[in-house]
């Protein structure tokens, strides 16, 4: 049996975060009656013209810059001509010849810490079609022209991914990056973000690439690895069987868990694509891209090496804290307010992410602000409370039981007791009741010991510094 | 208001409201009463609304008694079906749109209202503003009121045949390779096509969107100049619209012509020009060069390829755009189909005729694959090359001037059984849309027939003044434009 190589491309549509459409100033939100968003322009009237969002074209170039790519500063807006009744206008405006964004890559981490780099085609704009909608008239299909002119960037990678993993990998590194650049929100599940993957295999050390077939808009991640899975098992079924691939769009069912073809390239359309006469070329100034390249926040890459250099954190910590760009806020505010850089980032991936995933908060609704964590953290820090009484403080935070940790300490007289006097009183009151562990102790156990101190502890409310306790119970018994 | 003379022109009109010699009403109700009385024989208005008008020509006159003063507040003004206007039906001279009442007004339409004018009603066209003779429209054909034999020209030729019958003191129509100019000639009227972008298109339905721009018809050069006034201007929701300020296109027309630089291009006076209309026109030059302008004889080589250039672009844009007329959202729907690509198959075939359909194929087949860089590129290959032919013709004149249309109004059916024919016509208008100069057509004399023929001028990019200016003078110095058909 051949060995199989597999090669993978991806095409994302990212739905762009302006408040109106890409041609129109209807609204892009998402959920609203049918038809409400839906004016002039995104009817298709006649005499209805498209203007384009300067808003969403700047998206477009800060995503160009984020990934190094080349930005046409002269790119044409064309249009592709197909009937369809959520297409008003029979075509769709998009970009053919010349895209707005050309080339560039983004870096990928795979599970086990290798580096590859994934070469971008291109990213073009184009308007999103409206839905129809086949369940709510007996015998007849809606139209729901809402989405109709949501603006889209196309992202396009080169077959240059090997495997499931990898085509993962990048979506979620595309995924993340989007967001970082804040120009598509990412929610999967209303459609912001849609990958429809290409997928060919062809046997190990041939050169030539084989017949791909596209899965068309995935919008989870497990959804994709499943399609994939799928696809490449078919795909080597066939070839194995002496059969053909032949090029094809299909789809994935989820329930199956199948691929399925929709159209073959036989019956691809021809789209007529020209120069939209009524959008005029899309001129980007120096001025205005110097303005967008200068505005640009730190990417997620940059950022993970700061935090690793800046803050002395294992590349693991960076990497998780540097992912998405509130976390990474949250973090250096809580480090701004006076954190131990390394306790924040273990209270961060510990503590807080627990509490944030038990109750499916993101890091923005986070009950405890940052300052309030750095508090927490300090007062470990300087010996105040312990490790454990920190814990007690941040839940008290966490449900809204104080202002910030010394106002809980205070009220709740959590201070740790490092005053050597108190201490002895109390490991004398605890060892005048301990003869069997002392005996313990004395026979070698050393577990008596940590049974001492423990009593100590429980005594003391918690409050007693364990390491001094440790050394005066020594003292006394040594 | 003793007796209203419909043949007034505009500057008249609005002398006669601010001197209060008549109302908006008064006006509205005289040219309402001529259009319902001639209407049937001429064929010019595709709507009328009575109510509509009267309360628009109401508001006008409360407007007045309320001192406002805006520039043309009372005057009345039909519109070319191709215009939507809230509430108004607008068919573009098509069953695919029969019934079709707009729920928008075009931007031009409402500049023209906040000017003051009162709609008189829509006007007969062309069906989709694609054809030369008015003979492709659902609503049947427009006769010119001049010879009811014969065609007015098109495709705005509701709008010329209108004005020219005294239904209206001016109009609006659409140019997209001579549709204002050639029926202007054709009835003896002015007719402006402006620089592309001067006027918005949005609410104008498009024919070739590269091609296509708004105009007047009036009677005289001074009444464009008041109408462009109106219509012109920059609409953000136009992104081919030109973002400059306004421009008042009145404000040369007294100057004098001296020194005005006339080329004459040789290809606009050779083979295809009746000898007639040739001799009118040459006679026209004289009165010019005895105002005071030069003549000079000019080429424009590649402008030979003007009509085949635009009978790929135009198709193509066209194929295009009305794509959206699928029978899905509005417009005409096949009452029985079984399923959606019969929808649209029947729809369309239904509610398009033959010359929409024709160019629809034409369009579809240059822009398919494999055959868009053998023409539609070429195409605009072309466009540049006439481009820069005019551009080295400004070097040694000002103005570019020869006849409107290689022929005079002809009898119907003349040249509908033969499109090539037909679009022929238009040989010396089109270069001006793709090229997006301004030109414009005014009256000139009469062909040995007595039909009339029209002066064509093409200017510079933004140089109407200019051209309206010579106009002007023209106009001055002979009464071509004053005759009007005894109807």
């Amino acid at each position: 049996m051949a060995q199989w190589e597999i090669v993978i491309g991806l095409e994302t549509h990212v739905q762009l975060t302006t408040q109106s459409k890409i041609f129109s100033g209807s609204s892009t939100a998402f959920g609203a009656a049918p038809n409400t968003q839906a004016a002039i322009v995104d009817l298709a009237l006649p005499g209805a013209l498209p203007v384009m969002n300067r808003g969403a074209v700047e998206r477009a170039v800060r995503f160009g810059l984020a990934i190094g790519a080349t930005i046409n500063q002269r790119s044409i807006m064309a249009r592709k001509n197909y009937f369809y009744p959520d297409l008003p206008k029979g075509y769709q405006i998009s970009q053919f010849e010349t895209p707005i964004v050309q080339g560039g890559g983004l870096t990928i981490t795979l599970d086990d810490g290798a580096t590859k780099f994934i070469e971008l085609t291109r990213a073009h704009l184009e308007e999103d079609a409206g839905k129809l909608v086949h369940d709510l008239f007996e015998g007849q299909s809606g139209v729901d022209l809402n989405r109709a002119g949501t603006p889209l960037l196309e992202i396009v990678t080169e077959p240059v991914m090997r495997s499931a993993h990898e085509a993962i990998a990048y979506a979620r590194a595309l995924h993340n990056l989007v967001r970082y650049l804040d120009i598509c929100d990412g929610n999967m599940q209303e459609g912001s973000f849609r990958c429809d993957v290409n997928v060919s295999v062809r046997p190990l050390g041939q050169t030539e690439f084989g017949t791909r077939r596209e899965i068309k808009n995935l919008n989870s991640f497990k959804f994709m690895q499943q399609a994939i899975d799928y696809e490449v098992r078919w795909q080597i079924e066939q070839i194995e069987d002496g059969k053909k691939i032949v090029q094809a769009t299909v789809l994935f069912n989820p329930d199956t868990g199948e691929t399925r073809a929709m159209r073959t390239k036989e019956d691809a359309m021809d789209y007529r694509y020209f120069p939209d006469p009524d959008l005029p070329p899309l001129v980007i100034t120096d001025a205005e891209l110097e303005r967008i390249r200068a505005a640009l926040p730190e990417l997620p890459a940059a950022k993970c090496a700061r935090f690793a250099s800046q803050y002395g954190l294992p590349a693991y910590d960076a990497t998780l804290l540097s992912q998405d760009g509130a976390t990474a806020a949250f973090y250096e505010a809580t480090v701004g307010g006076g954190a131990d850089a390394k306790l924040a980032a273990n209270w961060m991936l510990g503590d807080l992410a627990a509490a944030l995933n038990r109750e499916e908060l993101s890091i923005e609704q986070s009950p405890v602000g940052a300052a309030q964590l750095a508090g927490v953290i300090q007062r470990i820090s300087d010996g105040t409370i312990s490790h454990k009484i920190g814990k007690s403080v941040f839940e008290a935070l966490w449900n809204g039981e104080g202002e910030n940790a010394d106002a809980i300490i205070d009220t709740r007289g959590l201070r740790q007791i490092s005053d050597v006097g108190a201490l002895e009183r109390i490991v004398d009151e605890v060892l005048a009741r301990s003869a069997a562990q002392i005996a313990d102790y004395k026979a070698g156990k050393e577990k008596a010991l940590m049974s001492i101190v423990g009593q100590v502890m429980k005594a003391s409310q918690g409050k007693a510094n364990p390491a001094q306790v440790n050394e005066i119970i020594r003292r006394r018994l040594g | 208001m003793s007796v209203w003379n419909p043949f007034a022109t505009v500057a008249e009109t609005k002398a006669a409201l601010d001197r209060k010699q008549v109302s908006a009403s008064e006006l509205a109700e005289h040219y309402l009463a001529r259009a319902e009385a001639l209407n049937p024989t001429l064929n010019a208005y595709v709507t009328l609304d009575r109510d509509k008008t009267l309360a628009e020509a109401r508001a006008a006159d409360a407007r007045r008694a309320s001192g406002d003063t805006a520039a043309l507040l009372g005057v009345p003004v039909a519109h070319k079906d191709i215009y939507l206007i809230d509430g108004w039906r607008t068919t573009c001279g098509s069953r695919m749109l029969e019934n079709f009442v707009a729920p928008y007004t075009s931007t031009v339409v409402a500049n023209m209202a906040a000017a003051g004018m009162v709609t008189l009603g829509k006007l007969n066209m062309d069906e989709f503003a694609m054809g030369s003779s008015n003979e492709t429209s659902y609503f049947g054909t427009v006769k010119n009121p001049w010879d009811l034999t014969r065609v007015p020209g098109g495709s705005s030729g509701g709008s010329a045949a209108a004005v020219a019958a005294g239904l209206a003191p001016a109009s609006t129509g659409t140019d997209t390779g001579g549709s204002i100019r050639q029926p202007a000639m054709f009835c003896n009227l002015t007719g402006l096509k402006p620089t592309y972008g001067i006027c918005s298109r949005y609410g104008i339905i498009a024919f070739a969107s590269s091609l296509d721009q708004a105009g007047p018809f009036a009677r005289t050069a001074e009444d464009c100049a008041l109408l462009l006034n109106a219509m012109a201007g920059f609409d953000p929701h136009d992104a081919t619209s030109l973002d400059r300020p306004r421009e008042d296109y009145t404000r040369n027309l007294a100057r004098p012509l001296a020194g005005l630089r006339i080329g004459l291009p040789r290809e606009f006076f050779g083979e295809g020009v009746a000898p007639d209309i040739a001799r009118a026109v040459d006679a026209a030059l004289d009165v010019y060069r005895k105002l005071g302008a030069t003549t000079v004889e000019i080429s424009l080589p590649n402008v030979k390829y003007s009509v085949p250039a635009y009978y790929v672009v135009a198709p193509a844009e066209a194929s295009s755009n009305l794509s959206r007329f699928d029978g899905v959202r509005y417009g005409h729907r096949a009452e029985r189909y079984d399923d959606l690509l019969d929808l649209y198959k029947k729809s369309r075939a239904e509610g398009f005729g033959a010359e929409v359909k024709r160019r629809i194929l034409i369009g579809t087949y240059v822009l398919s694959h494999g055959y868009y860089d053998a023409y539609y590129l070429q195409a605009g290959k072309l466009r540049r090359l006439i481009a820069e032919d005019f551009k080295r013709a400004y070097e040694v004149c000002d103005l570019v001037m020869g006849p409107t249309a290689p022929e005079s109004a002809f009898a119907f059916g003349a040249k509908s059984d033969d499109p090539v024919k037909m679009y022929l016509n238009d040989i010396f208008t089109i270069c001006a849309n793709l090229t997006g100069q301004p030109a414009m057509s005014h009256p000139c004399g009469v062909d040995d027939s007595g039909q009339h023929v029209g002066m064509h001028i093409i200017g510079n990019y933004l140089d109407e003044a200019r051209m309206l200016n010579a106009a002007h003078q023209f106009q001055r110095a002979t009464d071509w434009h004053t005759r009007h058909p005894s109807i």
